[in-house]
């Protein structure tokens, strides 16, 4: 049916006309009324089973501007903590005529279970380790309006490979569009399979800096670690941490990107968070654009236009 | 307006394929380049006479072909006011009525001039004026941009079938046409070639496509 579940589902036309249709999009921010009537009618569900203020905001903004009505469904406080399966809170949420449910959960291929049991187009917010598609969307889309195009761009990903959705969702978009991506994480924060994605990967941050144009800097999660994947936070910052030095090792029109929310100090310094190179704020304005476009172009006309 | 007979045609086209073809072959021409310049010209010079020289109008072009018909008709009253007229464009796809009855559209390009509308009096233009339907989006659109002192309309061909109490204030050329025909309008700027055609009856098994 229609939805969005892994971003590696969009052929390089389907999510070319996703950041076309949001360029057009992020030209309305700019006015005093942001409102159309697009989505009038429709109901779109914010089905969140981990919190994500920033995230869930996003869809609630992006579906509120086409005037859909949205529902927020957070586990905390719902029947969820009453011990509700997803199944019965799908089928809820069918009961109730939901067009759309964005959903958020912690293990992986829950947003794929989710649309095998409703008829509304089901849009993956983020589910466990696997995939975070309007994340990947939105960077793309933000390194499309610093860089110009996207064909044979060099970027680089830091980080907590292994528990990052944003990683694998970005892998495969970048490699849809013609970028190239490395990987760059300790050996440990790398999944098994990382051999088979369409991507080249180092242990050493350093050598890679000058022969990129962008470079992602992960959230290292340790809400996720349950064992220990690097001796200290000391030594991962040493090794794989981006502060003033390293940015000097970057060509002068490269930037700094991170999906947020930020650890200052951590991955990143606030020197360089608050650099003219880090998109942050800009990756968070263009997040509702984003997830504007892909409402849109799910849930706008008779059928969808993406993700079939 | 013209994106809506695109769809409908391609609608059309999909439920028969051979008919596309054939309608190339049947279209007729009734208006050719000379007489739409024609056209244009009379227009600028209504629109002056109107608005008592266009002193504070805007002339705002529908996606797709309303857009180089705004630009041509502010060159032309630049050349016979030696003024310049602001012109742009306004994108109706996501205040359409018939949004949930087809495939999501690809969103177009809206550019206000910078002094904004407000206040002004806006001028639509669009290549053809049909059901009224995309008119009323594009009021609906402007009413989200700023309030304009008055909104007129300008279309280069009236083919009729109002479903709307809406009405041009300068029209091209009045094209009486049966439900079963199709207008297609062709620019320089967008086909390569400035034309009206008058499209051929349809079979009544698709008529219904053509509401």
């Amino acid at each position: 049916m229609r939805h969005l579940l892994s971003a590696g589902d969009l052929s390089r036309d389907e999510a070319n006309h996703v950041l076309d249709t949001a360029q057009e999009l992020a030209r309305i921010s700019g006015r005093s009324v942001k409102k159309f009537p697009t989505l009038r009618g429709r109901t779109v569900v914010n089905l969140f089973y981990e919190d994500s203020t920033r995230t869930r905001t996003s869809f609630e903004l992006a579906a509120k501007r086409m005037s859909a009505d949205v529902i927020n469904f957070s586990a905390k406080g719902s029947s969820v903590a009453k011990g509700e399966s997803l199944k019965d809170t799908a089928l809820t949420l069918q009961a109730m005529g939901a067009d759309g449910i964005a959903i958020r959960h912690g293990a992986s291929g829950a947003a794929h279970r989710l649309s095998t049991w409703v008829d509304g187009a089901v849009l993956n917010a983020g589910d466990g380790t696997h995939e975070h598609p309007t994340q990947a969307l939105l960077d793309v889309f933000t390194m499309r309006e610093r860089m110009g195009s996207l064909e044979g761009l060099r970027v680089t990903i830091v980080g907590d490979v292994l528990h990052s959705r944003v990683a694998r969702s970005n892998v495969l978009l970048l490699h849809t569009l013609g970028a190239e991506v490395t990987l760059v994480a300790p050996p440990t924060l790398l999944p098994v399979s990382v051999g088979t994605w369409p991507c080249s990967v180092s242990y050493e941050l350093d050598g890679v800096l000058p022969h990129s144009d962008v470079v992602i800097m992960l959230r290292v999660q340790a809400e996720r670690m349950q064992d220990a994947f690097f001796p200290s936070a000391r030594e991962y910052i040493r090794r794989y941490g981006m502060d003033g030095e390293r940015v000097a090792k970057l060509h002068d029109d490269a930037i700094v990107m991170h999906p947020g929310p930020m650890v200052r100090g951590m991955e990143v310094t606030a020197e360089v968070a608050d650099s003219p190179r880090s998109t942050v704020t800009e990756q968070v304005t263009n997040g509702v654009s984003v997830r504007m476009a892909v409402l849109y172009l799910l849930l706008g006309g008779s059928e969808s236009a993406i993700g079939n | 307006m013209c994106a809506q007979k695109r769809a409908e045609s391609d609608a059309h086209t999909n439920a028969d394929g051979s008919r596309n073809q054939d309608r190339s072959h049947d279209a007729r021409a009734v208006l050719e380049g000379p007489e739409i310049h024609r056209a244009l010209t009379r227009i600028a010079h209504e629109i002056l006479e109107r608005t008592k020289g266009g002193g504070d109008i805007t002339l705002l072009g529908i996606p797709t072909r309303g857009v180089p018909l705004a630009k041509r008709l502010a060159e032309r009253i630049h050349r016979v006011e030696e003024r310049s007229v602001p012109w742009g464009a306004l994108d109706i796809t996501m205040y359409r009525d018939d949004l949930h009855l087809a495939p999501a559209r690809a969103v177009g390009r809206t550019e206000i001039p910078s002094d904004g509308i407000d206040g002004s009096i806006v001028v639509l233009v669009d290549d053809v004026l049909f059901s009224g339907r995309s008119v009323r989006a594009a009021l609906d659109a402007l009413n989200d941009l700023g309030r304009p002192r008055a909104v007129q309309l300008a279309t280069l061909v009236d083919r009729g079938h109002r479903q709307l109490p809406i009405r041009a204030d300068y029209v091209g050329k009045n094209l009486p046409t049966s439900l079963r025909e199709t207008v297609t309008v062709t620019l320089e700027e967008t086909d390569g070639e400035d034309a009206v055609l008058l499209g051929p009856t349809r079979s009544r098994s698709s008529q219904g496509e053509d509401q």
